[in-house]
């Protein structure tokens, strides 16, 4: 067991060589780049299943399986730093799925990038952002996870501006980068202020971890502005990471705009792993959310603490945005990011409703339908020779069926379809725990509300693409002989088969949480030894069901009805309410909000400080050097008038005297001798005139 | 001895006078011999009339003075020889490298 967690680091780390290796790869190599990277990823599933067998079977009374390995990094002065690797069932179910859909995904990819020139550098960067991923699920202290958080960050960034020669793709790339640094920052100062307050980061240290009871209990104990506790405080700052990361509202302009990106990235970063890394950051940290002066959240039972409830509040915000603005997108990927937006935005309100188990459900089998979802999107795009705007798809079923049919899969899943669709099951958990949730029903209200956006948009998209009388112009015309307007064409099977496994995943995990057999409950919760076979669901739950179900069919029914029944050209609801509908397609103006608000007032600030510098800060400097010039140029009058003239006498007396001495030498011996013998003579004469007297 | 001072003295002059005024080289060396050997005259003189004529120490004297000028002659002649090669002509007033 021990060996297990001892070697966690494994999973990131083979990755991480994968991607070592590949950045000395030189571009041909580009089967040995996807090998490597495909390889690396498949061996860290194994290992993640391995791990995941080893959560599966805890010792007795011990409840959750949670194997810790500390270690000493580096020493700080007085205090160590020290890391760790931790293992419990939240660890290696997110392990286990982001190595297995993250494979999938390499392998489509290989399909999908066939023929970009830059396929080694595609999958340096997906391993690069596997390793740092993996390395986030297995952190055992918040200073490891927040360092692998801003790798997944910076890999993000790489891939969304990997078609850097498109501006938009740049552009993108940086906002995505800037959007989610913002969060980041509260994220930061949270984890400075929880240092400050329990002198660790580590999460689980044999009770003296940040997330143990002694640790929580004094940060409850403190308070801070406000007379809020200084765990809400530091919960309240964590989450605005969260928030950053997993595009909740204020923060969410970034993800659909990610979407510039090559899709394959698209399904694994910003659908299926990295945004859930905020959502896996707040199951993480929920116990800290989750304090309040009663102690730490009992198992099963949700407090309802000021932190959760912003959490809750936000998810559900968010989760009817995201579906109001996907109802007016066009663009087949821009849907299904909102579409994301909005599911992150249910996983927020499970997490703040329901604990934990909740929110993971929803984003384990969000993460399958999601990336089956997008990888058809890449299919149907690659199909489509690059064309992205379902207005001009149409009648794909045909020229497309095995991408038809997983799609169809993914879609009820998202959508909520019941029974053997893992979204229906986890969305109506949500919704359960919702209704349950005593300081306000409106949360409720509003997730059902999504879900009927979210059967209302799906259904849309899916008569667009599939069902519409096609839009193409070879379909139309009979025979077009440009290139580029090649009747659509299914994928080829390295594609398809990635689809295919998903859709199975997809509907298998709607076995794991039904009212009937509630595993993942249990496993997470740590109570699988006393898990029962059977009905034993209270009234509310078949409520729930009947309602989150009728939600869906009027979705579907008022989205088939209206759409089936319009002519190609126009959308139906923008006919219907126009004004609306435009408001929608223009995202709610919030990027325009931003642009008008957060740009200009950085722009004013901008200017304000130029002009600061120039006239005040340039001033002050202006006058500064203007005395030193005076100063300077007293000091050249005292030289030019006192010292030179002395000096410039000095200097031509010795030239004069040099020049007049130096006229004797001529070079002429004879001259000098002449000389001597005057001087002696002279001598001589003198001598002799003395001695006379 | 007042004879021999006068006849050195001349020897010394007449020397001297050739060294200053002589423009070739040889010449010129011709003059430092004669000035050496008006000493030579004086170290002489001087034993003889001398408080201790038996000592013989001015004939040594001039004896080694007389080896020595042998020596002196050859490496004036030998510096002649490369002055000529140097400037190209064996006149003295023509080798004024060592103007100022």
């Amino acid at each position: 067991m021990d060996r297990i967690v001892e070697h966690l680091w494994i999973i990131p780390a083979l990755p991480l060589l994968a991607a070592g290796i590949i950045a000395l790869l030189k571009r041909p190599h580009r089967k040995a780049a996807a090998a490597l990277a495909i390889g690396s990823l498949g061996l860290a599933f194994l290992v993640s299943c391995v791990a995941f067998a080893a959560t599966l079977h805890p010792a007795a009374g011990a409840g959750t399986v949670r194997l810790t390995h500390n270690f000493a990094w580096f020493d700080l002065g007085e205090s160590t730093l020290r890391l760790g690797w931790l293992l419990d069932p939240l660890t290696a179910g997110m392990l286990v799925m982001v190595t297995f859909v993250g494979s999938l995904i390499f392998v489509f990819s290989v399909g999908y990038m066939a023929h970009d020139p830059n396929f080694t550098r595609f999958f340096g960067f997906l391993s690069l952002f596997a390793a740092a991923m993996l390395g986030l699920l297995v952190a055992n202290n918040l200073l490891f996870l927040f360092m692998c958080w801003e790798v997944v960050g910076l890999a993000s960034y790489l891939l969304i501006g990997f078609w850097f020669q498109k501006p938009e793709a740049a552009a993108a790339a940086k906002k995505a980068f800037v959007t989610t640094r913002i969060g980041d920052l509260g994220f930061f100062l949270g984890m400075v202020w929880l240092y400050h307050g329990t002198g660790t980061l580590l999460f689980y240290d044999k009770g003296a971890g940040c997330l143990e009871q002694g640790a929580i209990a004094s940060l409850v104990a403190q308070t801070t502005l406000g007379g809020m506790a200084v765990s809400t405080a530091i919960s309240l700052l964590l989450f605005c990471g969260a928030a950053g990361k997993s595009g909740q509202v204020p923060l969410h302009v970034w993800l659909p705009d990610a979407m510039e990106g090559p899709t394959p990235v698209s399904a694994l970063i910003h659908a299926a792993t990295m945004v859930a890394a905020g959502v896996f950051l707040v199951a993480r940290v929920f116990p800290l959310l989750g304090a309040s002066a009663a102690g730490l959240p009992a198992d099963g039972h949700v407090p309802h603490t000021a932190a959760l409830a912003v959490v809750t509040w936000i998810g559900a915000i968010t989760a009817v945005f995201g579906a109001l603005v996907a109802v007016a997108q066009s663009d087949i990927k821009r849907i299904l990011a909102y579409s994301t937006v909005s599911q992150l935005g249910y996983m927020m309100m499970g997490l703040g409703v329901g604990g934990p188990a909740v929110g993971m459900f929803h984003l384990l089998a969000h993460a399958f339908f999601k990336a089956l979802l997008f990888l058809g999107a890449g299919s149907v795009i690659h199909g489509c020779h690059g064309e992205q705007d379902i207005r001009r798809m149409g009648g794909l079923r045909k020229a497309m069926p095995a991408t038809f049919a997983t799609y169809a899969v993914g879609m009820m899943a998202l959508a909520g379809f019941p029974l053997v669709f893992s979204g229906f099951w986890s969305k109506d958990e949500i919704l359960h725990a919702a209704l349950a949730w005593s300081p306000s029903r409106l949360p409720f209200a509003l997730g059902l509300f999504g879900a009927f956006l979210t059967a209302f948009y799906m259904i849309r998209q899916m008569w667009f693409v599939f069902f519409a009388p096609s839009a193409h112009p070879a379909a139309r015309h009979g025979h077009d002989t440009r290139p580029d307007a090649a009747a659509p064409h299914e994928s080829p099977p390295v594609m398809t088969v990635s689809l295919a496994i998903l859709a199975g995943a997809t509907v298998a995990m709607s076995l794991l949480a039904t009212p009937v057999w509630p595993w993942f409950h249990a496993y997470l919760g740590g109570h699988l030894d006393h898990l029962h076979v059977g009905w034993d669901a209270d009234g509310a739950v078949l409520a729930t069901m009947a309602l989150s179900t009728v939600a869906v069919a009027l979705g579907t029914g008022v989205s088939w009805r209206l759409y089936s029944r319009s002519a190609t050209g126009t959308d139906a609801v923008e006919r219907l309410v126009p004004r609306l509908f435009g408001a929608l397609r223009g995202r709610l103006y919030v990027d325009g909000f931003y642009a008008a608000t957060v740009f200009r007032l950085n722009r004013a600030a901008a200017t304000a400080f130029d002009w600061i510098d120039r006239f005040v800060w340039g001033s002050l400097a202006g006058s500064t050097a203007w005395i030193a010039t005076g100063f300077s140029w007293l000091g050249r009058l005292l030289d030019d008038a006192g010292i030179n003239p002395g000096f410039d006498a000095g200097c031509a007396g010795t030239r004069g005297t040099g020049r007049l001495v130096s006229l004797f030498q001529n070079g002429q011996t004879q001259r000098y001798l002449r000389l001597v013998g005057g001087g002696i003579v002279a001598i001589v004469v003198a001598v002799a005139w003395t001695g006379k007297k | 001895m007042t004879p021999y001072l006068i006849v050195s003295a001349l020897l010394f002059s007449i020397g001297f006078a050739g060294v200053l005024t002589r423009r070739n080289a040889i010449l010129v060396l011709v003059g430092v011999e004669l000035m050496l050997n008006a000493a030579n005259l004086n170290f002489v003189a001087f034993w003889r009339h001398g408080p201790n004529p038996a000592a013989l120490d001015g004939v040594m004297f001039v004896v080694f003075a007389i080896a020595v000028a042998a020596a002196e002659a050859a490496v004036g002649l030998a510096l002649v020889i490369a002055i000529h090669r140097h400037c190209r002509s064996g006149n003295v007033d023509e080798a004024s490298g060592m103007k100022g």
